[in-house]
Formats: structure tokens, sequence, C-alpha cells
């Protein structure tokens, strides 16, 4: 199991500023290992954020996001106290979902 | 006997029935991932890939980043839509091996505005696409990259 996410969500005004820190490898599939062979790729593909069950970001993202992945974005509609939930699944079908409340500015 | 726990039953057996003919591949369900997409390796490839043509240059995105990017490895990006009905912001790093980076979709009432950081192999032009109202438009900036992040 990875590691959890760190979030980050405070209001702004009117909108909500969420910062997101994920743990990922971002293998590429490009690299090789001293042997020469390969390294497979190993990356998350789907980003999704929700908020009070309301989708307020999704992604799909190639390998060429850099590794341990930092996501900022802001959205309007939420208020200090909710919550916000983030999921990601990589390429090995492997699922991380994280939340956490925002707060005021 | 409850009904609802038969058919979710009958249901499993035919799923895993049709994994097994190789019909639906285990994966598959999960992610919604635009493989097309990301396999493409220039920009008109790209758009058709994400459903559009012929893209047009807007002023009205902007990319901020460095000009110049010490580590490719991590190169933070900015992307803005001052576009109306800003539907998806795409980041394209044009020389790296598959040239879409990331795809973001962005629903009503959250700013068309992201920021991330991308790997780039090498100095290059980076293009912000962005699908306002049903149609495509970008921007392009090139940036210089000392140290590659593809490869080691």
């Amino acid at each position: 199991m990875a590691d959890p996410m760190k979030i980050r969500a405070k209001m702004d005004g009117d909108k909500v500023d969420v910062r997101i820190l994920m743990a990922h490898e971002m293998e590429t599939g490009q690299r090789k290992d001293t042997q020469g062979k390969v390294i497979p790729a190993w990356f998350i593909q789907n980003v999704s954020a929700t908020c009070n069950g309301r989708t307020v970001l999704s992604a799909e993202w190639g390998p060429a996001v850099a590794k341990n992945p930092f996501l900022a974005f802001k959205f309007t509609g939420a208020k200090p106290g909710d919550k916000i939930v983030v999921t990601w699944t990589d390429n090995h079908g492997d699922k991380r979902t994280d939340e956490a409340t925002i707060a005021t500015a | 006997m409850n009904s609802s726990r038969r058919d979710m039953l009958r249901g499993s057996a035919v799923l895993g029935l049709a994994m097994a003919a190789g019909l639906l591949k285990p994966g598959s369900a999960w992610a919604e991932w635009n493989k097309a997409a990301f396999d493409t390796k220039t920009l008109p490839d790209a758009v058709k890939a994400l459903g559009g043509a012929s893209p047009a240059e807007s002023n009205l995105i902007s990319i901020t980043s460095p000009d110049i990017a010490e580590n490719g490895a991590v190169v933070p990006f900015t992307i803005e839509s001052k576009l109306p009905k800003t539907e998806n912001v795409a980041i394209l790093i044009e020389k790296n091996p598959n040239i879409l980076a990331a795809n973001f979709s962005i629903p009503d009432g959250t700013q068309p505005w992201v920021n991330t950081r991308v790997k780039m192999g090498q100095t290059s032009n980076v293009i912000a696409l962005v699908k306002a109202d049903g149609k495509f438009y970008y921007a392009s900036k090139e940036v210089k990259v000392t140290l590659g992040g593809c490869g080691g």
C-alpha cells in the first residue's frame, strides 16, 4: 500500500485552494537499470477529487508527471469544514484515497 | 431469499466468464484511461485522440513556468485559461517520448487553473491545450532544460 497523500485545502475568498502531494514512484518505463533492463512503467493514471459528492477535478496522467506528484487547483461552492476526498489509481491497479477538511483562510 | 444478492451473484458469474473468455481485460474496469491519447507523439495526433481537430492558438491561455529548468525531472507548471466554458486542460511536452503529459477535466465550479510538476527529457516547447465550449485552443512556451528527466 502506498504512503498517504498530503492534502491541504483552505478557503481563499469564495474559492477553495487545494494542494495535494502524492507519494508515488512515477516510473516512466524509459529508464534502464544497471543490467540494462528496462524498468517497467509504474505511474498514476487517474486522479479524482470530490467534495460533498461532487467531482471537482478529474485527471488522466501519463508517465511524464514528476515523481511524488504535486497538484494544485481551485474550486468554488464549498465552505470550511467540508471534506475533500482525493483518489488516485495507478497502472498496477493500486489505489489510494485520502481526505482532508477545508480550513478557513 | 434476498433477490438482489442472487442477481449480484449471477452478475459476477457472468463477469467472471467474460473475463475468462478474454472479453474483458482485468484492469479495464477501474480506469477509463485514454491510452490512445497518451501514445501520441505530435500535437495534431494528440488533439485527434482527445476527440478534436485543428486547435487554434489563443492568447487567453497562460503558461507559467521557469524559462530554464535546471532539473528536467521536476518542472513546475501553472496553466490558466481565460477562455469561457473551459472543460479540459492538458499539458503537452513536444520533445518527450510521448507528447501528452497530463489531461485535467475541469467541471463547473472549478477554476480553469492547475498547477503540477512534470518531467522533461530535453529543452522543448511546452503546449497547454485547452478545450473550451467544444473547441480546442493552445498556447506554447519554450522551456530550456539543462539536465534531462527521462532516462538516466
